[in-house]
């Protein structure tokens, strides 16, 4: 039992980092309708960027934590302004197809200044774990929980009530609409892919935190998918969900056939086998827009 | 005074399809005037140029001027333009649908200050009790003059001092045309916002009007006071759907197009 209560938390945890790299994913769907694919990327880029500043550069990591959240506003806004303002009003599946070279070119670069091997994060933490329900979790996982459900909050309560988060949900509905109130749509592209740089960069961290990073990371991704489908593409709750069902799934899956059946790797598929169960099930998700008809 | 002056105005959409060729109108400050005109005239690009709406449609102004109080305003992108005191209610209402109706109107004062929000608000509920009861409702699943209602409230919001309206009656039932165009004049009496309003229901846009003009295949072919065009028999036959004489009418009559020909010039 114990067992399966560790592979709980530790799936809650990545999946509160799913949530957050889904949280960038959805409000660049959301707010300029293109599937990111570069989504992982640029987790893996903010994860790099933290780890020079503290590693090479010998910054306290609080203070790098901070100037990597900078780089990665930064970075958002140079992708927008370079990428993908050159495309607005090409056909969206070029502009997906652009997103999966800026995912291959972002890669590059990282490999090119950082290397492959694994890095690994100085430790920022105690290692002494805490106890929840009487299994041992590390300091770490519960900061990374914490801090994941602090910026969906944030999030959430600026989408709700804040006038430029309200601008960027009436963006995402009709664009056109939009900018005869007013609404500079340039400027809200730009804003979604910042906050999406920056979420991710977030989520990077903590796995550098956790696991240490290498240029492998940008897989994460992928794992993210099968998470924003599940809460509805374009949906900030179904965002939080879908990451947190998927990271659970996946490492109780994983447990339970490594324990019963003796098979390892399940991991790395069990996400996507959720996925096509979804679709066919459930094809909007738990919370995806439905076109509202009037009859 | 003219509060808007549109002069010599060519649009060009797709660099090929020339649409308006060389537009001249004028919206005296304080008063409503009405852009009348078959479907495909050019009078909703006409709304979209002066708004700055056009670029999202693959269209350019290639020549003429767009002015607002004197100022050129052509060009501008439309944050701009909607700063600079001209807001279009788009044609179909274009509320956002999965936003709520006071979210819808938050909207329409992005470009305001944050102070002016409540009493805004506040102004555009005492006009619309209706949307103060639904302040909480998501605007999708409201009725077509709900969603009208909003659009025009929206507008509100922004305190435009030229307000753009396209096809307001779109899709509405008989009385509820009524009811929007007695809103709209009110808007104008009450608040003196200069009305430029497009319609294809020409008799309900000149009653309301002080001044009309009607456009063919993208240029104005008449123009003149909203009550002498409601006199006018060219406008009485091709708008407003009268025959004269009460004589019955032949076939060959009813093919106007030779008369309509010698407007296009």
């Amino acid at each position: 039992m114990e067992y399966y209560l560790q592979l709980v938390i530790n799936g809650l945890v990545v999946g509160s980092i799913y949530a957050l790299v889904a949280l960038g994913f959805v409000v660049i769907y959301k707010a300029t309708k293109v599937v990111n694919f570069a989504q992982g990327e640029l987790v893996m880029v903010g994860a790099y960027a933290c780890f020079s500043l503290t590693v090479e550069m010998q910054l306290p990591f609080l203070l790098s934590f901070l100037m990597t959240l900078g780089f990665s506003v930064v970075l958002g806004l140079a992708i927008e302004r370079l990428v993908l303002r050159p495309m607005i009003g090409e056909p969206i599946i070029s502009v997906v197809m652009v997103t999966i070279g800026l995912s291959s070119i972002l890669k590059s670069l990282v490999q090119m200044f950082w290397g492959t091997q694994i890095q690994v994060y100085p430790q920022v933490l105690p290692q002494e774990p805490y106890f929840v329900m009487g299994v041992p979790v590390a300091p770490v996982y519960i900061a990374a929980f914490v801090l994941s459900a602090l910026l969906f909050a944030i999030f959430s309560v600026f989408f709700k009530y804040s006038r430029l988060g309200v601008a960027m949900r009436a963006t995402a509905l009709d664009q056109c609409a939009a900018a005869s109130m007013g609404i500079g749509i340039k400027s809200i592209f730009a804003l979604s892919w910042c906050i999406a740089a920056v979420v991710s960069s977030v989520g990077g961290v903590i796995l550098g935190n956790i696991n240490g990073i290498n240029a492998q990371l940008g897989h994460l991704g992928l794992k993210v998918f099968p998470a924003v489908i599940l809460g509805g593409l374009d949906s900030l709750l179904g965002a939080a969900l879908g990451g947190i069902v998927i990271g659970v799934l996946e490492n109780v899956c994983d447990g339970a056939a490594k324990q019963l059946l003796g098979l390892g790797g399940f991991k790395e598929v069990a996400a996507f086998i959720v996925l096509v169960i979804i679709l066919m099930v459930k094809p909007y998700g738990f919370f995806g827009t439905k076109q509202i008809e009037r009859v | 005074m003219d509060m808007l002056r549109v002069e010599n105005l060519e649009v060009v959409y797709n660099e090929v399809v020339l649409v308006l060729k060389g537009l001249s109108l004028t919206a005296a400050a304080g008063q409503i005037t009405a852009l009348l005109g078959a479907n495909g005239a050019g009078k909703s690009t006409t709304l979209k140029a002066i708004s700055g709406l056009l670029a999202g449609e693959n269209g350019k102004i290639t020549e003429g001027a767009v002015l607002l109080e004197d100022r050129p305003v052509h060009g501008l992108p439309p944050d701009k333009i909607v700063r600079s005191g001209i807001f279009q209610v788009m044609e179909g209402r274009r509320v956002f649908e999965d936003l709520t109706v006071e979210e819808n109107l938050r909207c329409g004062a992005f470009t305001r200050p944050r102070a002016e929000l409540v009493p805004s608000l506040e102004r555009v509920y005492d006009y619309f009790p209706r949307l103060a009861e639904r302040r909480k409702q998501l605007a999708g699943f409201m009725s077509g003059g709900e969603q009208q209602m909003l659009a025009i409230g929206r507008a509100m919001m922004a305190r435009p001092k030229l307000l753009l309206l396209d096809e307001p009656s779109l899709g509405l039932a008989p009385l509820l045309v009524e009811d929007i165009f007695t809103i709209i004049k009110r808007l104008n009496a009450n608040e003196g916002v200069t009305i430029l309003l497009v319609e294809q229901n020409a008799r309900a846009a000149l009653n309301i009007a002080s001044h009309g003009y009607i456009m063919e295949n993208g240029r104005i072919v008449l123009e003149g006071e909203a009550q002498a065009m409601l006199q006018n028999p060219d406008v009485q036959e091709f708008y407003l759907g009268m025959s004269h004489g009460g004589e019955k009418k032949r076939y060959r009559d009813v093919k106007h197009y030779r008369r309509r020909k010698r407007w296009l010039g």
